[in-house]
């Protein structure tokens, strides 16, 4: 922990405790729209850390990443719909599930060689299959969805989530924050090492004694299972699941934009990134409202536009540029 | 089960997956030659789509007609997508071209929906609910037509890979790219062609496709998944694998929407692209890596 | 000396190219063994069977006593094998220490340990100064030596250099001999290399093994290789000798 924080340049340390300060302070003076952007920002802070992991550090892209985030919010929602067990306990079982499908695509995936865009091609395929199958099951409530119910005399039962917008946004701060801290330890670990070695070039990782597919299994169980607990953050937050939403490949993408645009195999990627991307396409939507513009897929829009942008001009995303020019860079070129 | 049924829905699945398989055959074209990842597929085949139901409500067109325009703009402007964009990413690592078609796919696909809602616009073509009596079975017309149509192109297409020295020369770039750059075949320029003839299959595809589906941004993704598994399931690099992969999906998607629910039908398909993709990930016809 | 290596009727074929031919040699432990030969002869699939990137047609390999033929290459480098490519690999986006500091987990579990190992092994390959490099910044002589690191933090017992010296001006090949003999003095490392620039290959190898479609034409120490008629004729040119 102490290399982690020497690590970081002087200014960058003031920089960082500033903006925790800030954060933590926050729902003192915004209001509740404002709270429920950061909530969106810190979920996708925390998701997108969680698939910059597996694609940033071991470089196994997945466009399926949807379906981790749906199970887990089903699977707790179900067991406190049906059976009243709350999500403290809920989370485990959803990451259990999510992490078994994680390793059985990756098993696929690994064992099998299949690579680059096949891979991706198959974490699609895998996300939609189980998108259909939950479209066509009852007792997930179907297409239809299904509904967590407000009580509002339970609301103060913060284990179950259940409580208003504060609870949600400490608990998202803590998550995108503890995910930061895991990326930052396993980037410099033994795996962390194994990862980027695989990402650059596995046979020469393998020549080196590198045991690939476990490095990349561990990757997909560890990006797996925190996306689970995203989304069981989510369901409970929004007291309602779709799996035409749930599971959905536009769900996928979004949560790949952040690390994408902020920077991917970077830690503070993913948090800049969501940063960046949240508030703008919440400014875009009350901006065009106040036009009277209510057109679905503007904001949609405006993200491709974005993530051609950046892909095209600056790959390695805003956050490398941004570190540079607030002279927090000292690795030499 | 009456088989007479049954056999109707298999014909009917063989001539939508001939359409299909004229979509995968673009994408395999570009993924062959080019190696690009062209995400953006199904959202292009839907613009087609909207283009030919705007043409048919404003011109009276049939798709039929249409197509050919369509084919030749769409040609236009994949040679110009690859040449002013995607050229530039041509060296650049996997995901990163793979962004690039998702972004470009995601501005398609809502700029769409901006447009034109999200509801479907059905082309109402004359013959639109005719069918041939053929024994005890009915198959609409329209899908004939749309079949032929794709057999067509398709064949049109084969022709000029086999026949013409630029089709030679993309084969080439195909096989053996520092190869063909040494011989002094203008690379980019025939990375430009190629995407441009695999736009105009999808073009072409899209027009057909009227006749079997409404227009609608929903599809757009739903198609890009069908021509990515079929081409998978075919083969890479082999253009008739593409179409018997397409008839393959039609098939299997009829049959399983008639046993199981429409709904599920895509289901099938994405169980058998795994099963390709660990199996035999050279598809059925495809040269192996 | 004992046998590290040793190779029992080796062969492999490519869907009709005999590519290795029933090859059988041993390389004793701590010894410099040099095999070269004309393009195509078969000595890089030979590496490669070695080094677990695909197995036999038949025959056996075995190390320090054990099989080795079918392994992964992962497997095959924890047995004590370390590996450099003809065409160099280093890990691009990595500086030149991260490179070897990946090498030296091999055995190591802790980073900071992993990091004090890759920096004596930078040490003697003359990389320290350029340590926080990125390795795709790299000049090729200086990106040969880091393959050559790299291999070598993984501590192995037997090192396998594929045409390392390629590509390099005299004074540059002179250096790496220089480094390479001084490991095997000191520290007993046994090392095989695929070799074609013979100035390399008559300073370091004790013993030279030649290769000609697949087969072996001849084996023996450098003076008596050299001046043998069938290598003359197929592969070092009479001007070599003279």
């Amino acid at each position: 922990m102490r290399a982690m924080w020497s690590a970081i340049p002087r200014r960058g340390r003031v920089i960082l405790l500033v903006l925790v300060a800030l954060l933590l302070t926050a729902p003192l003076a915004l209001d509740r729209y404002f709270i429920s952007v950061l909530i969106l920002i810190f979920y996708f802070a925390f998701v997108g850390q969680a698939w910059n992991i597996m694609m940033g550090f071991a470089g196994q892209l997945s466009l399926g990443h949807a379906l981790y985030a749906g199970l887990g919010g089903y699977v707790a929602a179900l067991l406190w719909f049906y059976f009243g067990i709350g999500p403290w306990l809920g989370v485990f079982a959803g990451v259990a599930i999510a992490a078994l499908f994680g390793a059985v695509i990756g098993w696929l995936g690994f064992r099998f060689g299949i690579e680059g865009v096949y891979f991706a091609l198959l974490t699609i395929a895998f996300a939609e299959f189980t998108r259909i199958a939950f479209d066509n099951m009852a007792f997930t409530g179907g297409a239809g969805g299904l509904f967590l119910l407000y009580d509002a005399s339970r609301a103060h039962e913060w284990w179950n989530l259940r409580g208003g917008p504060l609870l949600f946004y400490y608990l998202g701060f803590a998550l995108a924050a503890g995910a930061a801290l895991l990326t930052a330890w396993l980037a410099r670990s033994r795996i962390g090492f194994q990862w980027l070695a695989v990402r650059e070039d596995q046979e020469a990782a393998l020549s080196l004694g590198i045991d690939a597919f476990r490095a990349k299994m561990i990757a997909i169980l560890i990006s797996s299972s925190m996306t689970a607990i995203g989304g069981v953050l989510l369901a409970f937050y929004y007291n309602s699941l779709f799996p035409a939403q749930a599971f959905d490949i536009s769900r996928s993408i979004e949560i790949i934009l952040a690390p994408i645009i902020g920077g991917l195999g970077t830690i503070f990627g993913p948090i800049v990134g969501a940063f960046i991307l949240t508030p703008l396409g919440e400014g875009l939507i009350a901006l065009t409202a106040k036009f009277g513009i209510d057109v679905p897929g503007t904001k949609a829009v405006f993200y491709g536009l974005t993530l051609m942008v950046i892909i095209t001009l600056r790959p390695d995303g805003v956050w490398p540029w941004l570190k540079r020019m607030l002279g927090l860079d000292e690795t030499k070129p | 089960m009456n088989l007479a049924i049954i056999l109707n829905v298999v014909i009917q699945g063989v001539l939508t997956g001939l359409v299909y398989g004229l979509m995968a055959l673009g994408l395999s074209v570009i993924f062959g030659v080019v190696r690009m990842v062209n995400f953006a597929h199904g959202e292009f085949a839907v613009v087609a789509m909207y283009a030919t139901y705007l043409l048919f409500v404003t011109f009276g067109l049939d798709p039929l007609i249409s197509l050919l325009p369509i084919a030749a703009a769409f040609f236009l402007i994949g040679f110009l997508l690859q040449a002013a964009l995607v050229n530039r990413f041509v060296g650049r690592s996997e995901h990163e071209q793979f962004i690039l078609l998702v972004g470009l796919a995601i501005i398609i696909v809502n700029g769409l929906l901006m447009i034109f809602g999200p509801d479907a616009r059905p082309t109402n073509l004359p013959y639109s609910f005719d069918s041939y009596a053929i024994g005890p079975m009915f198959i609409d017309k329209a899908r004939v037509y749309a079949a032929i149509g794709a057999l067509v192109v398709s064949a049109a297409l084969f022709a000029f890979f086999r026949y013409t020295a630029t089709g030679t020369a993309i084969r080439a770039c195909a096989d053996n790219l520092t190869g063909a750059a040494v011989v002094g075949l203008n690379v980019k320029h025939l990375y430009a062609l190629t995407f441009g003839l695999g736009l105009a299959c999808v073009g072409a595809a899209g027009a057909l496709m009227v006749t079997i589906a409404d227009a609608s941004p929903l599809l757009a993704q739903a198609f890009t998944l069908l021509a990515f598994t079929i081409v998978i399931i075919g083969g890479l690099g082999s253009m008739a694998g593409a179409l018997v992969g397409g008839l393959l999906i039609g098939v299997s998607e009829a049959l399983a929407s008639f046993f199981l629910a429409p709904s599920m039908k895509s289901m099938f398909s994405f169980a058998l692209l795994v099963a390709v993709l660990v199996l035999r990930p050279q598809g059925l016809m495809g040269r192996r890596a | 000396m004992s046998a590290l290596l040793k190779i029992d009727a080796v062969s492999k074929r490519f869907r009709g190219l005999v590519a290795v031919d029933r090859l059988s040699f041993e390389v004793p432990k701590g010894g410099i063994f040099a095999v070269i030969g004309p393009n195509g002869a078969g000595k890089t699939t030979l590496f490669n069977m070695i080094a677990g990137v695909f197995a036999p047609d038949s025959g056996a390999i075995a190390f320090a006593g054990e099989r080795i033929d079918g392994l992964t290459p992962d497997r095959v480098c924890r047995r004590g094998i370390g590996r450099t490519f003809q065409l160099v690999r280093p890990f691009p986006a990595l500086s030149v220490e991260d490179n070897v500091i990946v090498g030296a987990l091999l055995h190591r579990q802790h980073v900071n340990a992993a990091r004090a190992h890759a920096h004596e092994v930078l040490r003697r390959l003359d990389l320290y100064d350029k340590r926080v490099q990125r390795a795709s910044a790299l000049t090729l002589p200086d990106r040969k030596r880091l393959e050559v690191a790299r291999a070598l933090a993984t501590d192995p017992k037997l090192l396998l250099l594929d045409e390392v010296m390629a590509g390099l001006r005299p004074t540059e090949t002179d250096r790496i001999v220089a480094i390479l003999k001084a490991l095997n003095r000191e520290s007993g490392l046994t090392i095989l290399l695929i070799e074609h620039v013979m100035r390399a290959v008559m300073a370091l190898a004790s013993r030279i093994l030649v290769l000609h479609h697949g087969a072996v034409i001849s084996e023996g120490a450098p003076s008596e290789v050299v001046r043998d008629r069938a290598v003359i004729d197929s592969y070092l040119g009479a001007e070599a000798v003279s």
